[in-house]
């Protein structure tokens, strides 16, 4: 039965008897050592007696020899043989050099930090040329040789990263079309210009929504999974065994994922030019009273297809860029979780700010070329 | 007399009891009326071909897999029906070190050691801190390994910094994953003196899954055998070397075999 740790003091004549009771183990001991310590403190010819001990671990042996040490003099010490044993296992143990404490952050760390953060950019912008021309060179090579294109890892990415992202870029643009007939139908029926609800879903939907909330999603959903897939594999040395079997990992996981997400990214624009179309709508028929056919007719008459190709231009930039970065990150993973979650987060960062950056250069283009 | 701890735990029951134990991966049937009981204080190592659900049966003993059928107690608590307050009190009792090591890779060494005494004790920081430099030297680590990362470990390292973390808490009970795969032979013979040394001098009892024939002869009191989905045999070693069971036969008398049992003589 576990007893917690206590001793009792002997004085004799000339030295102090310290007889051990109770279970000095890591749980139990408590504070008994201190207090041990302390009551020894400077005490000539102690003999430490461990016949009645219970329980001993290394834990309750460190703290009697520490202890014993407060002492004048190295106490004798009465045991058992195997706790003699343990004594002097720990014994020799604790002669080890301690860990070094941490340093703490001071003012010269942070200037520190602050100095490989800067000299960091440089090296990023390095890799990532590093990284495009790797790329270059491998779409290069699968141009020369499309056999050699592992399509089969390509086809079951284009499911994973495009069709199982069907419904959510459905239902997220459907909602997206939806609020902006509702916000135009508001503002525009103070002008009596309800009817301009169609060209506003319209333009919306084809030229910007429809591309950018795709891109959005993707980013948050295949970036993150690309980095995370390529990182655990590049910790579990997966990307080095690649390489010495001569494969390059270039050809084999990031020119498929490449390759998977420009293929599928017009699918699901197209996805979701209609959704957001019918999400704008159900507003115009339920809250304006428009016909369907009025609709459609405003849509073919003022809209036209152009804005529809505007959008569509800028959906494979988007996803050569996401899956770009979204490799990268992945195969900047080092061999600690904590790298892999940085990188993870890294890309859905990345790879969101490149796609609204994307956006606004085109759209720049496009104003300038007055389309 | 049986004894009931304050804990709810029997101290004189067998640390591990597992009567009639049933693990199936759905049609694949891994265990079938498997009975195992590993007396206190022994050293007992488990033996079985590739497949033949060592780890299965570890994983089940500690938790991590809920079998088909059959009770495991440890300590003489059925885990089934275990209270939290149970629970706790036979994490504090056991350690286990995992075949990979399983060392929290965002921590360093040290932390690594010491977070099972920061869960379970209530040491101050700087006890803990020395205790867990301690346990860093007992296992075998150069000094200033404790400031490593997992990641900046070698293979050996990483072992041993996981049994330092498993002996913690000074547990009762030790379970062993193949401790020695993956160690030169020196470092694997200097790791099985020191779990011989701790076993000894701590009362320990350790349930050890190995391959390692040299181990076997060297600090284990009993062996057990499993093939046929049960344990065919439970053993001293020298003992085994006798049986007529084909598999046993063919373990111990191969080449290795040999060369193992000649080397414990």
């Amino acid at each position: 039965m576990p007893q917690a740790a206590d001793y009792q003091l002997k004085d004799n004549d000339q030295s102090v008897t310290a007889v051990l009771t109770g279970d000095w183990t890591a749980i139990l001991m408590g504070a008994a050592p201190e207090r041990l310590a302390a009551d020894l403190k400077g005490v000539r010819g102690v003999t430490l007696d461990l016949t009645d001990i219970g329980r001993c671990d290394t834990s309750g042996a460190w703290g009697l020899l520490r202890a014993g040490r407060g002492g004048a003099g190295a106490p004798a010490i009465v045991a058992p043989p195997e706790l003699q044993r343990l004594l002097d296992l720990v014994r020799q143990a604790g002669e080890a050099a301690p860990t070094p404490p941490h340093r703490h952050r001071s003012l010269h760390g942070l200037f520190e930090r602050i100095g490989r953060g800067v000299m960091g950019l440089w090296d990023a912008i390095v890799d990532t040329f590093v990284f495009n021309g790797r790329l270059l060179t491998a779409v290069g090579r699968a141009a020369l040789h499309p056999r050699r294109i592992r399509w089969a890892a390509v086809f079951s990415l284009m499911e994973r990263a495009g069709l199982d992202a069907i419904p959510i870029v459905a239902t997220t643009t459907f909602f997206i079309g939806a609020v902006v007939g509702l916000l135009g139908a508001n503002m525009l029926s103070q002008f009596g210009a309800q009817v301009f609800v169609v060209e506003l879903i319209g333009i919306a939907v084809l030229r910007e929504f429809n591309v950018l909330i795709t891109a959005l999603l993707l980013a948050g959903r295949s970036a993150s999974s690309f980095a995370a897939e390529i990182g655990a594999m590049k910790m579990n040395q997966e990307i080095d065994a690649m390489q010495v079997l001569g494969v390059d990992p270039f050809d084999a996981l990031v020119l498929p994922r490449f390759l998977a997400l420009l293929l599928t990214i017009p699918l699901l624009t197209f996805i979701a030019t209609l959704a957001g179309l019918a999400g704008g709508w159900l507003v115009a028929v339920t809250a304006l009273d428009l016909n369907t056919s009025v609709f459609i007719q405003r849509l073919i008459d003022n809209v036209g297809i152009t804005h529809f190709w505007v959008g569509l231009s800028k959906a494979p930039v988007m996803a050569m860029v996401i899956a770009g970065i979204g490799c990268r990150q992945g195969l900047e993973v080092g061999g600690d979780v904590e790298s892999l979650g940085r990188r993870v987060t890294g890309a859905v960062v990345e790879a969101i700010f490149a796609a609204i950056f994307i956006d606004a250069v085109f759209a720049l283009i496009y104003m300038e070329l007055k389309i | 007399m049986s004894v009931e701890g304050e804990d709810g735990l029997d101290d004189d029951a067998p640390p591990i009891e597992v009567r009639g134990l049933e693990s199936k991966f759905g049609d694949h049937v891994v265990h079938e009326g498997l009975d195992l009981t590993i007396p206190r204080g022994a050293v007992v190592g488990i033996v079985g071909g590739s497949g033949a659900g060592k780890s299965v049966l570890l994983n089940t003993i500690i938790g991590l897999r809920e079998p088909q059928g059959g009770t495991i107690k440890v300590f003489g608590q059925d885990i089934k029906t275990a209270k939290r307050r149970q629970w706790t009190a036979i994490e504090r009792r056991w350690g286990v070190l995992f075949q990979r090591g399983a060392l929290w890779s965002n921590l360093t060494v040290k932390e690594n050691v010491a977070t099972p005494m920061t869960e379970h004790t209530d040491l101050t920081a700087s006890d803990i801190s020395e205790l867990a430099d301690l346990k860093i030297a007992l296992a075998g680590l150069p000094a200033g390994s404790g400031a490593l990362k997992p990641s900046e470990l070698s293979g050996g390292m990483i072992k041993r910094a996981s049994l330092a973390r498993a002996l913690a808490l000074d547990p009762e009970l030790l379970f062993l994953d193949e401790p020695t795969s993956g160690l030169d032979p020196i470092s694997a013979a200097a790791f099985d003196s020191l779990i011989a040394e701790l076993s000894d001098s701590l009362k320990l009892t350790v349930f050890m899954v190995t391959h390692d024939l040299d181990s076997l002869y060297r600090i284990t009191d009993q062996v057990a055998v499993i093939a046929d989905m049960k344990v065919v045999a439970m053993a001293p070693v020298q003992q085994l070397e006798q049986s007529e069971h084909p598999w046993i036969k063919s373990y111990f008398h191969g080449a290795r075999g040999r060369a193992a049992a000649q080397g414990a003589e």
